[in-house]
C-alpha cells in the first residue's frame, strides 16, 4: 500500500486538540491513509475523524520540544494540535501535507469507502437525462434528445445526451459546436411550462476579431423562438470583458447576425477573482480583533456580498425575461461552465417550484452542475486557506449555494430543505467519502468508473434517517414564482458557513428546536382533534339523531 | 379637512407609482389609492412628519417629499401647484405644534372611560419595582428629599439612596452635580448586594472638590460589603470629559475619591449620534444602491460602531456587578442620555424580568421616563431645536434588538414590540413620552395599557421562560460581525426589502392555533366521553359539531394567503389564464434587477399591498 510510505509516524500519544467553543481533548493521534483521527480512548467522548482531503493547509509552530500544528480545513474550520516531541510533530506535519495533496483521483477516499448502510436507492441511477427528457416530452414536442456527443468528441465537457431543438440535425450541432468555446453549443437548460419559454446555455461564440459568424449557430438558437418573437441573450460578462475576449478568439453575438435577440451584459466576476474574495472574506471572519469599522471595510474589500448580489440579480433578470416578458433566454459567459451555471440554476429555483424540493434540488445540481460540466475537481481543489498561487480553484459552487441561502432566507416557507442541506452540499463538494463531486465532467466520471467504484452522495442523503436533518419544518409547497429582493439591505452574510466555527450556536439551535417543536405539536393536536371528532360522530350515529339544543 | 384627487404616490426604490386621493385632516395626512381592487391606504400622523419638502415643478405635477420620524419616506406628485402649496403650508403649520394642547394625545380617544384610563396609568408602579429588586433594605432607603422636586427637578419624587447618606450629604452632593442630578440607585442586584447608580457629571472643573459628594460615593461603596471599591463609569470619550473641565464640569479625580475605579467608556454625544443616523439614512435611501456603497456607507456612518460602544459599556457594567460583585456608578454629562442607555441595557443583561413585556415597560418607565430623558427635545415633539434632537432612545431599542438576534429565546417580545414603541415615542398619541420630565397624565392615555391590550401581536413565539433560569445574566458576544443592520426598523415601510414570508408571523400563528386546538381537544374529550354522552346531551359550542369548520393549520394558512396574496391574485387573474399568483411583495420589476429598457412588451406590474404587519394602523 503506497499510503504507508507517506505515513512517517502513524501514532502519537499525549496529543492535545483545541477547537473553538469546545473543550480541549487529550488523546492519541492516529494517521491512516485517509483520515486524521484523535481519540481520547474513553467512552462517551467524541472522536475527531478528519478526512485528509478536507485539509486545506497546515502551519507548524514550535515552543521548546512542544510542537503545534494548526490544521485549516476546506469547510473553514481551524483546529490546533499540540504534539509532544519535535520529531513526531514534523513527521505528522509532513505526512498530513503529503496525504492531503494526493494527485491521483483514484487514490481518493471515495474509492476506498464502503458504506455501513444498505444502498436501497442508488443515487447514480437517480437522475438520468432520459428521465428528464420524458418530463419535457409530456409538455412539448419541440425538442429532441441528441446523441451527437456520445463519445464526447463534439464537446468534452458536455454529457453524452443533450436536449436540442427538434428541427436541428446533428450535423448542424457539430458546426455550431465548432463556433462555441470548448464546443459548448446552445442546449436546453429549462423549459417554462407556464408559457413555453425556454432558457438555454452555451459558451461564448468564437467570433474573434474579424467577426466570424456561423449560420448553424444562428439557426439553432432561432429555432427556439416562436414566430415573430424575440429573445434575450444574457452575457454574464461586462461588454468590456466580452470585447477583450475577441482578441483571444472569443466574443459575443453581433446584433447584425442575431437580429431577433437583444443582448444584455452583466458583471459577474471571473472565477479567479472569486477565489481571492473568498480568501479575504474568511480572513476577515476569523480575525477576532477587528473593530466595527475594520470589519465592515474588510467585508466590503472581499467583494463577496457584491458577487452574491450580482449573481442573484442576473438570475432574477433571466427569470424575469422568461416569466414576465414571455421571451426565451440564452445565457453564457466565457466557458459556460461557471457563471453561466450559477445563473441558469438560480433562475430555475426562482421559476420552478420543483427545484425547491429536496429531490428537485438534487436533480438541479445533477443537471445544471455535474452533467453540465462544472469542473468540480479543479474548482474545489483548494478552499479559503490555500496559500499557493491559485490555479483554477474558485468558489463558484459555494457562491451558488450562498445565493440559494439568500432566497431561502427571504422565502423560508417555500423550500423543502433547510440551511443544513446547503452546508452539507458545500462540505461534500470540497471533501467527501462519496464520489458524486469527483471529476470535472461526465466523460471523466465515466472513465473513473465512479458509479461502479464509489457510492453516490444521493444514495446516502436520501435515506430517511439522514433526510430528517435536512427537512425544513416550515415548508408548505407553493407553485408560485418567487422574486427575491436583491437590495443590499436584504442580503446577509451567510453566517452558517462563514461564522460557523467562530461563534457558539447553542442559543440559536435551541430556538430552532423550539420552533420545530411548535410546528410538530400543531400537527399532533390536529390529528387528535380529527380523531376525537370521528369518535363523536360515531357516538352520535349510534345514539340516533340529535336534537339540536 | 381637504382632499386632492389624482395624486401620484411614487415608490421610493423603483419607478412604480399609484394614483389616489390625498386627504388632510387635523391629525393625519391620508392617501387612499383610487384603484378599487387594491385600495391601499396610508395614514401619516402629523407628529411623525420630520420634514416636508416641495421639489421643483415637473411635467406631471408638483412633487412633495415627506420624511417621517418612523423612517417612512413618501413622495407625492400633486397635479396642481396651488394644491401642492396649500398642503405644503398646512403641513408646515401642523407639524410644528406650539402648545401641548395641540398634541394628538389630547384629542386621541380610544373610547375608554376615565376609570379605564386611570387604570392604564396604574399598570406600572415603580415603587413595586424597587420592592421587587429588594429595596428598601438594610443598606438602601427611600428618601423624600426630592418630594417637591426641589433638589432635582428632572428626577422622580421617590429616590433610593444608601442608608448612610444623610440629607445634608445628598443636598451637598446635588449642588456639586450638573443639574443637581446626584447619585441615586437605579438597579439593585440582590444576589451580590451590588448597586447600579446613576448621576450627572461632577462640577469639579480643574480642582474643585466636594466633601459631601465624596461622602456620597463612599456611602454607595459601603452599602456593598462584597467589594472594597465601586466602579465609576464615565460613559463619555475622555476628550469630551476633559473639555468639560474648562466649563467647570468634568469627572471624578481618583485621588479625592477613595475606593473608586474610574473608567471612561467612550460613547459619543447626541450631536455625533444625530449626524450618524442622518448619514445612515442617506445611504440607505439611495436608489439602486450597490453592495459596495452600502457597506462603505454603513461603515462611514459609524452607526454600528456607536451601537457596539453602548453594548460594550452595558456589558462592562454587567460584568462588574456579576463577576466582581462591585457596585457601579454611571454618568455622562447630564446623566439622561448615555447614562440612561447604559443603565437600562445593563439592567436588561442582569435581570430576566426586563426581558418580558411587562418588565420592559417598567424598565423604560424607570430609566428613561422617570429619570428625565428629554423625550420632547430628543424626539422633536414640541418647540423644535434641531440641535437637541438625537436618536438616543432609538439606539437603546436597537441594542435590545441586537440582543434578541443573539438570544432568540430570552425575550418575551419580538422586534415588532420594539418597533411599535419607537412608533409611539414619536406619535404623541399617548401621554407617556410627552414633555421632558413633567407628566401629562390627566387627559391622556397610557401606551402601556394599549400595548398590553394587543400583546398577542408582540409575542415572541420561541420565548422560553426557562431560558432565564439557565441564563439569568446575558453574556452577548461583541464581535463586530454580530452587529447587523436593523432592516426591519429603518426600512419598516419599504416592504420590497423584507423577507417575503415571515417565520415570526408563521410560527406565531401556529402557536396561537395550538392554544385553540388544545381547547378544542379538551371540549371534545368532555362531550365524547361515553358517560358524559349518555347522561345528557350537553349543549355544545358550534365549532364542536361535526362538519363545523375546523380552523386547521391549512385553513389558517389559506386565509392568510388570501390576505397576503389577494391583491396580486385579483390583479393577475384576468390577465393570465393560469391564475398565476406571486408571493406578496415579490414581483420582478419592483426589485430592479436591471432595466429592460425598450423591452418588447413590458406589462404593467400589479400593485403591491402595503401590509404593515405589527404596525397597527392608527385610528382617530
Amino acid at each position: 500500500m503506497e499510503f504507508a510510505e507517506l505515513i512517517k509516524t502513524p501514532r502519537v500519544d499525549g496529543v492535545v486538540l483545541h477547537r473553538p467553543f469546545m473543550p480541549t481533548v487529550e488523546g492519541t493521534l492516529c494517521l491512516t491513509g485517509h483520515h486524521l483521527i484523535l481519540s481520547s480512548r474513553q467512552d462517551n467522548t467524541e472522536e475527531l475523524w478528519l478526512l485528509h482531503a478536507n485539509i486545506d493547509s497546515i502551519e507548524k509552530r514550535f515552543v521548546g520540544s512542544l510542537g503545534t500544528i494548526i490544521v485549516k480545513c476546506k469547510d473553514l474550520r481551524v483546529i490546533q494540535l499540540d504534539i509532544p516531541g519535535m520529531e513526531e510533530c514534523l513527521n505528522i506535519a509532513s505526512s498530513i501535507e503529503a496525504l492531503s495533496t494526493l494527485d491521483s483521483v483514484s487514490l481518493m477516499y471515495p474509492f476506498f469507502y464502503r458504506p455501513l448502510f444498505e444502498v436501497i436507492e442508488d443515487g447514480w441511477q437517480l437522475f438520468v437525462p432520459e428521465e428528464a427528457f420524458k418530463d419535457l416530452e409530456s409538455m412539448t414536442d419541440e425538442w429532441r434528445l441528441s446523441e451527437v456527443n456520445k463519445d464526447f468528441s463534439v464537446c468534452p465537457s458536455y454529457p453524452s445526451l443533450l436536449t436540442v431543438p427538434k428541427d436541428i440535425d446533428d450535423e448542424s450541432l457539430c458546426k455550431a459546436a465548432s463556433f462555441r468555446h470548448g464546443g459548448r453549443f446552445p442546449v436546453l437548460s429549462y423549459y417554462h411550462k407556464k408559457n413555453g419559454m425556454v432558457m438555454m446555455r452555451a459558451a461564448q461564440p468564437l467570433t474573434g476579431t474579424n467577426g466570424r459568424r456561423c449560420k448553424e449557430d444562428e439557426k439553432l438558437i432561432n429555432a427556439t423562438l416562436c414566430a415573430g418573437k424575440r429573445g434575450y441573450i444574457i452575457d454574464t460578462r461586462t461588454i468590456a470583458v466580452a470585447q477583450q475576449a475577441k482578441a483571444r478568439g472569443g466574443g459575443f453575438e453581433q446584433e447584425a447576425n442575431y437580429p431577433q435577440w437583444r443582448r444584455i451584459h452583466k458583471a459577474i466576476e471571473r472565477s479567479n477573482v472569486l477565489q481571492e474574495g473568498l480568501i479575504k472574506l474568511v480572513e476577515a471572519c476569523n480575525d477576532q480583533s477587528h473593530s466595527m469599522d475594520r470589519w465592515l471595510s474588510k467585508l466590503e474589500a472581499s467583494n463577496w456580498q457584491s458577487n452574491v448580489k450580482e449573481i442573484l440579480t442576473t438570475a432574477c433578470l433571466a427569470a424575469q425575461c422568461i416569466d414576465r416578458e414571455g421571451a426565451s433566454v440564452l445565457v453564457h459567459g466565457t466557458e459556460g461552465t461557471d457563471s453561466t451555471l450559477q445563473v441558469t440554476s438560480l433562475a430555475q429555483i426562482i421559476l420552478d417550484p420543483a427545484c425547491r424540493t429536496i429531490r428537485g434540488f438534487e436533480a438541479l445540481i445533477e443537471r445544471e452542475w455535474l452533467q453540465a460540466g462544472h469542473p468540480f475537481q479543479q474548482r474545489c481543489a483548494q478552499s479559503a486557506y490555500s496559500n499557493g498561487k491559485p490555479r483554477s480553484e474558485a468558489p463558484v459552487f459555494l457562491l451558488f449555494l450562498d445565493c440559494v441561502w439568500q432566497i431561502l432566507r427571504q422565502f423560508p416557507c417555500s423550500f423543502q430543505f433547510n440551511e443544513n442541506f446547503l452546508i452539507m452540499l458545500f462540505e461534500h463538494a470540497y471533501a467527501s467519502q462519496f464520489g458524486t463531486f469527483l471529476g470535472n465532467s461526465v466523460a471523466e466520471r465515466l472513465k473513473l468508473l465512479l458509479s461502479q467504484k464509489t457510492v453516490s452522495l444521493w444514495s446516502w442523503v436520501n435515506r430517511p434517517q439522514e433526510l430528517e436533518r435536512f427537512l425544513n419544518p416550515l415548508y408548505e409547497p407553493n407553485n408560485l414564482v418567487i422574486w427575491p429582493s436583491v437590495a443590499p439591505q436584504s442580503l446577509l452574510l451567510w453566517e452558517g458557513v462563514f461564522l460557523r466555527w467562530n461563534r457558539s450556536t447553542k442559543c440559536l439551535d435551541e430556538a430552532y428546536q423550539e420552533m420545530v417543536h411548535i410546528i410538530e405539536y400543531n400537527k399532533e393536536l390536529q390529528n387528535k382533534v380529527n380523531s376525537l371528532r370521528r369518535q363523536l360522530a360515531q357516538l352520535e350515529t349510534e345514539d340516533g339523531p340529535l336534537q339540536t339544543p | 379637512m381637504c382632499h386632492i384627487k389624482q395624486v401620484k404616490l411614487l415608490d421610493r426604490f423603483s419607478n412604480k407609482s399609484v394614483t389616489g386621493t390625498l386627504h388632510l385632516t387635523a391629525t393625519h395626512l391620508i392617501f387612499v389609492e383610487s384603484n378599487s381592487t387594491s385600495a391601499q391606504e396610508i395614514w401619516i400622523l402629523h407628529h411623525h412628519i420630520a420634514s416636508v419638502e416641495k421639489l421643483s415643478l415637473t411635467t406631471s405635477g408638483c412633487p412633495l417629499l415627506i420624511q417621517c420620524r418612523n423612517f417612512r419616506l413618501v413622495h407625492f406628485v400633486i397635479p396642481r401647484e396651488r394644491d401642492c402649496h396649500d398642503i405644503y403650508s398646512s403641513l408646515l403649520r401642523l407639524l410644528r405644534p406650539v402648545s401641548y394642547d395641540e398634541l394628538y394625545a389630547f384629542s386621541y380617544n380610544p373610547k375608554q372611560n376615565d376609570q379605564q384610563r386611570e387604570e392604564g396609568w396604574q399598570l406600572i408602579d415603580l415603587a413595586a419595582e424597587f420592592e421587587r429588586m429588594g429595596v428598601p433594605c438594610d443598606q438602601w432607603q427611600l428618601t423624600d428629599v426630592n418630594r417637591e422636586y426641589k433638589v432635582c427637578e428632572t428626577y422622580p419624587r421617590d429616590l433610593y439612596v444608601p442608608i448612610t447618606a444623610s440629607k445634608p450629604i445628598i443636598i451637598g452632593s446635588s449642588k456639586f452635580r450638573s443639574k443637581g442630578r446626584f447619585p441615586v440607585l437605579t438597579y439593585f442586584y440582590q444576589e451580590k448586594k451590588a448597586a447600579v447608580c446613576r448621576c450627572s457629571q461632577p462640577l469639579s472643573g480643574f480642582s474643585a472638590r466636594c466633601l459631601e459628594d465624596e461622602h456620597m460615593l463612599q456611602a454607595i461603596s459601603k452599602a456593598n460589603h462584597n467589594s472594597r471599591y465601586i466602579y465609576v463609569m464615565d460613559t463619555r470619550p475622555k476628550l469630551n470629559a476633559l473639555a468639560n473641565r474648562a466649563a467647570g464640569k468634568g469627572y471624578e479625580n481618583e485621588d479625592n475619591y477613595p475606593n473608586i475605579r474610574f473608567q471612561f467608556v467612550g460613547i459619543e454625544n447626541i450631536h455625533v449620534m444625530r449626524g450618524s443616523l442622518q448619514k445612515l439614512l442617506e445611504v440607505m435611501g439611495t436608489r439602486s444602491l450597490s453592495m459596495t456603497d452600502y457597506l462603505v456607507g454603513l461603515e462611514n456612518s459609524g452607526w454600528l460602531r456607536h451601537i457596539k460602544a453602548i453594548m460594550d459599556a452595558a456589558i462592562f457594567l454587567a460584568k462588574a456587578v456579576t463577576d466582581e460583585g462591585a457596585s457601579v456608578l454611571v454618568h455622562c454629562s447630564d446623566g439622561w442620555d448615555r447614562t440612561a442607555q447604559v443603565c437600562a441595557l445593563g439592567s436588561l443583561l442582569l435581570d430576566p424580568y426586563y426581558r418580558t413585556i411587562k418588565g420592559f415597560m417598567v424598565l423604560i418607565e424607570k430609566d428613561w421616563i422617570s429619570f428625565g430623558h428629554k423625550f420632547a427635545d430628543r424626539c422633536d415633539q414640541l418647540d423644535p431645536d434641531p440641535k437637541e434632537v438625537s436618536p438616543i432612545f432609538t439606539q437603546f431599542l436597537e441594542c435590545v434588538w441586537q440582543l434578541t438576534e443573539q438570544f432568540p429565546q430570552a425575550f418575551e417580545f419580538s422586534e415588532w414590540f420594539l418597533i411599535q414603541i419607537h412608533e409611539h415615542v414619536h406619535s404623541c398619541q399617548f401621554g407617556n413620552f410627552l414633555g421632558n420630565s413633567q407628566r401629562l397624565k390627566e387627559r391622556t392615555y397610557s401606551l402601556w395599557a394599549h400595548l398590553l391590550s394587543e400583546k398577542q401581536n408582540y409575542l415572541n413565539p420561541v420565548y422560553s421562560p426557562s431560558f432565564a433560569e439557565s441564563h439569568p445574566v446575558l453574556e452577548p458576544s461583541t464581535q463586530a460581525y454580530h452587529f447587523k443592520f436593523w432592516r426591519n426598523m429603518y426600512h419598516q415601510y419599504d416592504r420590497s426589502m423584507h423577507p417575503r414570508q415571515s417565520i415570526l408571523k408563521h410560527v406565531l400563528t401556529l402557536k396561537e392555533s395550538n392554544r385553540e386546538l388544545e381547547g378544542t381537544v379538551q371540549a371534545l374529550k368532555t362531550v365524547s366521553s361515553p358517560q358524559q354522552f349518555e347522561r345528557s346531551h350537553p349543549p355544545r359550542p358550534q365549532s364542536l359539531i361535526l362538519g363545523a369548520p375546523l380552523l386547521s393549520r391549512k385553513e389558517v394558512q389559506q386565509e392568510e394567503d388570501e390576505e397576503v396574496f389577494g391583491e396580486e391574485a385579483r390583479e393577475d387573474a384576468p390577465a393570465s389564464t393560469g391564475g398565476e399568483r406571486t408571493v406578496e411583495g415579490s414581483s420582478a420589476t419592483e426589485n430592479g434587477y436591471g432595466e429592460l429598457k425598450g423591452s418588447f412588451d413590458s406589462k404593467n406590474e400589479p400593485a403591491v399591498v402595503t401590509l404593515e404587519f405589527g404596525v397597527a394602523r392608527m385610528t382617530c
